[in-house]
């Protein structure tokens, strides 16, 4: 199917660190939503959620970022995002606003109809949706999965990524001891208290490493450029990609912090 | 209690580079978390109690007053007096008044937080009277001149050999590194201080405002004899403890012993209902019990209300990555983990607390095994929106925080900003995929590679893809 099709209208909501860091996440998540019969549409209005200036205390700003997500997002069906963390932000958006103010029950709206791309695939359009496709795909690797903390908690997401996983020929995944305790990415409290951060990502790193899998995947590129950036630094040669990477069969890409092999020769 | 929490960030530094401390750290890990889940998984209405337990600590607070005037007629029915201690000072002149009263040179303390928060130790040996901790953990502490890093479990930061070391030191004994040598010999020695003592200091759990009852629950039963042996007992208690009735409270009492430590029940529930009625085969002469504030009452009407639901489980710091990894004593105050993240700065105020509710991921943990629901992630981000007010914050994250929400709000410049920033990430990391060393990121950097972008922008990709048209 194409994106020309009858199928609800989502507005993409890339996510800051898919935009710089890893445009493949955010095309998968396109790709993913495409197959799935959704018409995707990516509005140009939209920077971040505003998790970083909600956690830091700034309301002010954060209602302000609230405001201009809100408006780019207006009268889609859905809005889904590659990351549980942005989505539960998206989901927080009315505690900003008083009742009075018209951009509160906006904010209602927008939470009913924002989801994360696996959480969206799963349980929105109903586990059926991909199978035939993901039943196409083959992804050779042992796998392990990180549940991202507000994916996991705010959101309830744990079986969804892996049993769309399991449709996938190959695929075996071997869970981590403390698999849902956090990687310590935390936003900015990886760089505000970087000691305890690192005691985080070096526990997870363990965990991950004590597994027999080649590949760690996770629904969060925060969590999953602070783990890959430790599994790197440690020498591991354990890969990190985002789930949605291996769900739209776009493993070809080299996995996060992978010199392109590719691109090197063409240089 | 001297006030450290400033210094949180070199305090973790020191304790994660404490071999021993880890060493203690990594059990707690493994222990009472897995206790836990064993006997939430054997409850399967434990959801619903949350719930109830929840509910029914909302009632309490939004009727705060009628229950603890109706606990204070009821005490005094009983025959007990009940004291009301807005501060810590006056809590500590009111129990040092009591002792005086009945001319006591030592008292017995069984284990109570509240006394640790007020600092009741130092203030009755600076009066001339000598309190004496029975609680076998908090023994240990005392003798190491050392304080709880826990609220359950204080001396969870020590080894054995620690505890064989400060028994050697104190008791005038052979030393030994037995642990069934090491209890006997505390059993021996403290039974001496249960029968000297002339007053008899506990905490409470929970206070009943039906029957003016207070409950202690222990494991040890030192709480049994410290406040039965003596001729005077003193409740030392704060008054968000209070719960209407005895069936409210067996509510709390089964949320709490497997939040806590796991067991379905705590070995020890004792009540105290006034002093010693004729009749009575024990139990001492003269009931007090002090009501301390301290800064609780101030909470009730603001976001900070919710922390009064708190019964002192220490589920919340049992579940923290942040205190697995750094330890009580990191903390610098009285309450550690997630709870007294929230608590301290209400206490000692945000100017020297702010270091707490700034230590968390906000991965949510505590607040998911929390047995009342406190959103505890919550009520730490209402902390930094006031120190965010106050101009608290250092001035690098201020300034840094205002550029970042200047360009995030203005779309096409951000586009532009994103756009270099990307280019000159890859520029750095050339073939390599990812970077060592980062201007500005060295908290990032010093610990691990920071992955460079992928290719240019998603934005940038994707504008060119619409006008071409090529999806490939």
């Amino acid at each position: 199917m194409s994106h020309t099709s009858s199928g609800p209208r989502v507005g993409l909501f890339v996510t800051c660190l898919a935009d710089m860091f890893r445009p493949s996440v955010a095309f998968a998540t396109v790709q993913l939503l495409e197959q799935a019969g959704c018409r995707v549409e990516v509005p140009e209005r939209q920077t971040c959620c505003g998790q970083p200036a909600f956690n830091s205390g700034d309301r002010q700003t954060t209602a302000d970022i609230a405001r201009q997500t809100l408006d780019a997002f207006d009268g889609y069906e859905y809005v889904v995002a590659p990351s549980g963390s942005c989505i539960g932000m998206l989901h927080q958006y009315s505690d900003l606003f008083d009742v009075s103010d018209p951009y509160f029950q906006r904010a209602k709206s927008l939470a009913a109809r924002a989801h994360e791309i696996t959480s969206f695939l799963f349980d929105v359009l109903g586990s059926s949706a991909l199978e035939a496709q993901l039943k196409q795909l083959r992804f050779e690797q042992k796998v392990t999965y990180h549940d991202s903390c507000a994916g996991l908690r705010e959101l309830g997401i744990k079986q969804q990524p892996r049993q769309l996983l399991s449709h996938i020929q190959g695929v075996e995944l071997e869970e981590m001891d403390e698999a849902e305790t956090c990687c310590g990415f935390g936003g900015t409290f990886c760089v505000k208290y970087p000691e305890v951060s690192n005691r985080m990502v070096s526990n997870k790193s363990h965990n991950i490493s004590n597994t027999d899998a080649q590949t760690l995947l996770g629904g969060d590129l925060g969590c999953l450029l602070n783990m890959a950036g430790k599994l790197k630094r440690e020498g591991k040669p354990i890969e990190a990609r985002h789930v949605v990477e291996v769900l739209a069969g776009m493993t070809d890409t080299p996995a996060i912090g992978e010199a392109d092999y590719y691109r090197a020769k063409q240089l | 209690m001297q006030i450290n929490t400033p210094f949180f960030k070199q305090r973790a530094h020191d304790a994660l580079h404490d071999e021993n401390l880890q060493t203690a750290l990594a059990k707690l890990k493994t222990g009472f978390p897995e206790k836990r889940a064993i006997a939430v998984e054997r409850m399967p209405e434990f959801e619903a109690l949350r719930n109830q337990g929840r509910d029914l600590k909302n009632h309490i607070m939004e009727h705060l007053d009628l229950y603890l005037e109706q606990f204070e007629t009821k005490v005094i029915e009983n025959g007990g007096h009940v004291h009301w201690a807005r501060t810590a000072e006056d809590a500590n002149q009111i129990i040092l008044d009591i002792c005086q009263q009945v001319d006591a040179k030592t008292v017995t303390k069984g284990k109570s937080m509240v006394t640790e928060e007020i600092g009741l130790n130092d203030f009755l040996e600076q009066n001339g009277v000598q309190p004496v901790e029975t609680d076998l953990g908090e023994y240990i502490l005392q003798l190491r001149q050392d304080h709880p890093s826990h609220i359950i479990a204080p001396a969870i930061h020590l080894n054995l050999e620690d505890v064989s070391e400060a028994f050697h030191a104190h008791h005038n004994r052979p030393k030994s590194s037995d642990p069934a040598v090491l209890m006997q010999e505390a059993r021996e020695v403290l039974r001496e201080k249960f029968v000297a003592a002339d007053v008899g200091i506990t905490g409470a759990n929970f206070c009943v405002a039906e029957t003016g009852s207070t409950i202690i629950v222990t494991n040890e039963g030192n709480g049994d004899l410290t406040q039965t042996l003596p001729k005077t007992h003193i409740v030392v208690t704060s008054i968000e403890k209070v719960v209407p009735t005895l069936e409210d409270m067996t509510l709390f009492l089964r949320l709490l012993a497997r939040s806590a430590t796991g067991q379905e029940f705590s070995v020890y529930n004792t009540l105290s209902t006034g002093p010693r009625r004729e009749g009575d085969q024990d139990g001492p002469e003269n009931f007090h019990v002090v009501l301390v504030d301290n800064g609780r009452s101030e909470m009730i009407g603001t976001e900070f209300q919710e922390m009064l639901r708190c019964i002192r489980c220490s589920a919340c710091m049992n579940h923290c990555p942040v205190y697995g990894a750094v330890g009580g004593h990191s903390y610098g105050w009285v309450y550690p983990g997630p709870m007294g993240s929230v608590l301290t700065p209400q206490m000692i105020g945000i100017e020297q607390g702010g270091m707490l509710p700034n230590a968390s991921t906000f991965c949510g943990k505590c607040e998911s095994v929390c047995p009342v629901k406190i959103p505890l992630p919550k009520l730490m981000r209402h902390w930094r929106e006031d120190e965010f007010q106050k101009h608290l914050q250092p001035k690098a994250a201020r300034y840094g925080l205002a550029s970042w929400a200047f360009l995030v709000k203005r779309p096409a410049l951000y586009r532009c900003f994103t756009r270099l920033s990307n280019w000159l990430m890859r520029s750095w990391a050339g073939k390599k995929g990812r970077l060592s060393k980062l201007p500005l990121a060295s908290g990032w950097t010093d610990w691990r590679d920071m992955p460079a972008p992928q290719s240019q922008t998603f934005m940038q990709a994707w504008k060119q893809q619409q006008k071409t048209g090529d999806r490939s």
